[in-house]
């Protein structure tokens, strides 16, 4: 039988947030598929989570050259599994690290990567990804013409599901002694280590109606309120008001967030390419003609200086 | 210091996008094209290494018809010394293929260091730079936003969820760019006359088959025609309910 092979990504021993959007995809495609689930941790992760998800087969890898990240040593592991498990089809994020990873991945066993797609059909055994295109401004299906198919996925566009608990079977596989071409030497972990734009609920995104740095006060307080954190269009990070890890838009992060509050943004459509699924976004801005009205679902004419601290306020 | 920048050629970012009526791609006509935004951080880098290095040679690497010719000039503009291009008449874009024509012609060629975008914006990949990678056997990091070269080696840092990666690669090695890496520089008049008369070879490059194919194209659906709650500080107290009634994220 051929199994579903998929990645969950781990941060000190624990896995990420988004393993649960994988897990979910991958346990739904096994379900459709009649195929088995086979869940991969790199390192000594903590797996005890997995049998919400409905996984009842994991292989924790370790040892070997392992315990740092380098993309060339865990793609060829991962592709030891690939043919080891028989998979025909291998599941990740496509977060920094799967983005990393999966064209190594891709390369080593000769396929494309179907890369970031926003969701995943059946057809009559095979998997086919939609995947957006052109900054969001279409999106095409994607069919594998071989035997494996490898898919990333968009962070967010997968709903976890908890389901009913399973147990899990976790099988330990120490990793071969490989070279490393490129490994992590260092992870300098940002400042405050805030949750990722990617990865945020809530997202308080200021443009260059903020003229200045020091204003994103008002937008930090709201989004601490609200339990999020701050974006910026790319006005403001090539001002140098914020740094380019908060840009959204075409040259910077795609961003689901439940909750999008765009702050002096006009809504240039690099901008839109970034941020316009979210689920929903409210605008304040004082041009009642600035196209970011177009796609909120809410919005606010007016001076953002008053509008931001009396939302504040109020919530 | 010798540096390959492949880059792509791709439809200005504010392009409109017309799906054809058979829904198997987009309509190619009224494009204006442009390199890739993060290929042109690549050139940047490229050039800066060399202009430190006080010698060298930035080339310029490419894939399609020869109408990107145009293109690979804008690059040279900025200051690359000639271009390569492997010439294929028709094929699906598949970022494998891509990879395998660039890495075979690669394999010809002599370089310290090869840099690619991190992404084109067009099918949104970031593929091609890590399989070449891979394909050729070199150390490779995607994504950087920082790069320091010395003695024949490259520490580089790459923005990852909550933090920075740090790594150490030996030259020759290959890089993918991301913005904040540096500013890249207007072609100057000059850059543009010179441009004209810097060499385009081109070469051929045998396609393999795809091993991905695209079935339908189409728009992503529309968002509901959004609402003006209303004006100023006085919008507040309704803007709330709404999120809190109507959307229910309060
Ligand atoms: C290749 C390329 C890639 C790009 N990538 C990106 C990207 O990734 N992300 C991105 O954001 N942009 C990107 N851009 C830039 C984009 O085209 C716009 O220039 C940019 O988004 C504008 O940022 P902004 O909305 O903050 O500024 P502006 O367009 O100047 O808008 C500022 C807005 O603030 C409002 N405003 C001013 N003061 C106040 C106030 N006191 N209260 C309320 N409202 C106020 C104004 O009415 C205006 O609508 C890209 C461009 C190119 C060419």
């Amino acid at each position: 039988m051929s199994s579903i092979l998929i990645y969950l990504e781990s941060h000190d021993g624990k896995l990420k947030s988004n393993a649960a959007e994988v897990a979910t995809a991958g346990r739904k495609l096994a379900t459709a598929q009649q195929k088995e689930l086979v869940a991969v941790v790199i390192g000594e992760v903590a797996t005890d989570e997995l049998g919400n998800w409905g996984i009842s087969r994991a292989i924790r890898l370790s040892g070997g050259n392992l315990a740092d990240y380098s993309g060339d040593v865990w793609a060829a592991e991962l592709a030891q599994l690939v043919s080891d498990q028989q998979a025909d089809t291998v599941l990740m994020m496509a977060s920094s690290q799967g983005r990393d990873l999966s064209p190594r991945l891709g390369a080593l066993t000769g396929v494309t990567v179907i890369a970031d797609v926003i969701s995943l059909e059946n057809q009559d055994g095979t998997t086919v990804g939609l995947r957006p295109v052109f900054a969001n401004k279409a999106q095409v299906l994607v069919r594998p013409t071989g035997e494996l198919a490898i898919f990333t996925l968009r962070p967010k566009a997968f709903t976890p599901e908890v389901v009913e608990a399973v147990a899990t079977t976790v099988e330990s596989r120490s990793a071969a002694a490989l070279d490393a071409l490129a490994i992590v030497r260092e992870l300098a972990v940002a400042a405050g280590a805030k949750i990722d734009l990617t990865e945020a609920d809530v997202i308080v995104s200021g443009g260059r109606g903020m003229g200045g740095s020091e204003k994103y006060d008002i937008l930090e307080q709201l989004a601490e309120k609200l339990g999020g954190v701050v974006g910026a269009s790319r006005a403001a990070v090539d001002a140098g008001w914020r740094p380019h890890s908060d840009q959204v838009g075409q040259t910077g992060k795609t961003v689901a967030p439940t909750l999008y509050i765009a702050c002096g943004i006009s809504g240039a459509i690099q901008h839109l390419a970034g941020m316009s699924s979210s689920r929903f976004i409210v605008a304040i801005n004082k041009d009642p003609e600035a196209p970011i009205f177009k796609v909120a679902d809410y919005g606010i004419v007016g001076n953002l200086f008053e509008v931001v601290p009396a939302l504040n306020s109020a919530i | 210091m010798k540096a390959i920048v492949c880059m792509k050629q791709v439809p200005d970012t504010e392009s409109r996008i017309t799906i054809n009526p058979e829904k198997t791609g987009v309509e190619q006509g009224d494009f204006s094209y442009i390199i890739g935004p993060y290929d042109e951080y690549a050139i940047e880098a490229a050039l800066q290494l060399k202009e430190a290095a006080g010698e060298g040679e930035v080339v310029l690497l490419s894939v399609g018809d020869p109408s990107i010719k145009s293109t690979l000039q804008k690059g040279m503009a900025m200051g690359a010394d000639r271009s390569v291009l492997i010439e294929v008449d028709s094929y699906n874009g598949d970022a494998l293929t891509t990879a395998r024509l660039l890495a075979a012609q690669l394999k010809t060629m002599e370089y310290d260091i090869i840099f690619f975008g991190k992404q084109a914006p067009d099918d949104n990949n970031a593929q091609v730079g890590p399989m070449v990678g891979q394909l050729l056997g070199l150390p490779t990091v995607t994504a950087i936003a920082a790069l320091e070269v010395q003695e024949g080696k490259a520490v580089v840092e790459r923005e990852v969820e909550g933090g920075r990666e740090v790594y150490e690669v030996t030259l020759p090695a290959l890089l993918t760019t991301e913005k904040g890496l540096n500013e890249p520089r207007y072609p100057s008049l000059k850059g543009i006359m010179q441009a004209k008369r810097k060499p385009v070879d081109l070469v051929s490059g045998e396609v393999a088959a795809a091993t991905t194919e695209q079935l339908t194209w189409s728009y992503p659906p529309s968002r509901a025609e959004g609402k003006i709650v209303g004006e100023g500080t006085a919008a507040v107290p309704e803007l709330v309910r709404l999120l809190k009634e109507e959307a229910k994220v309060l």
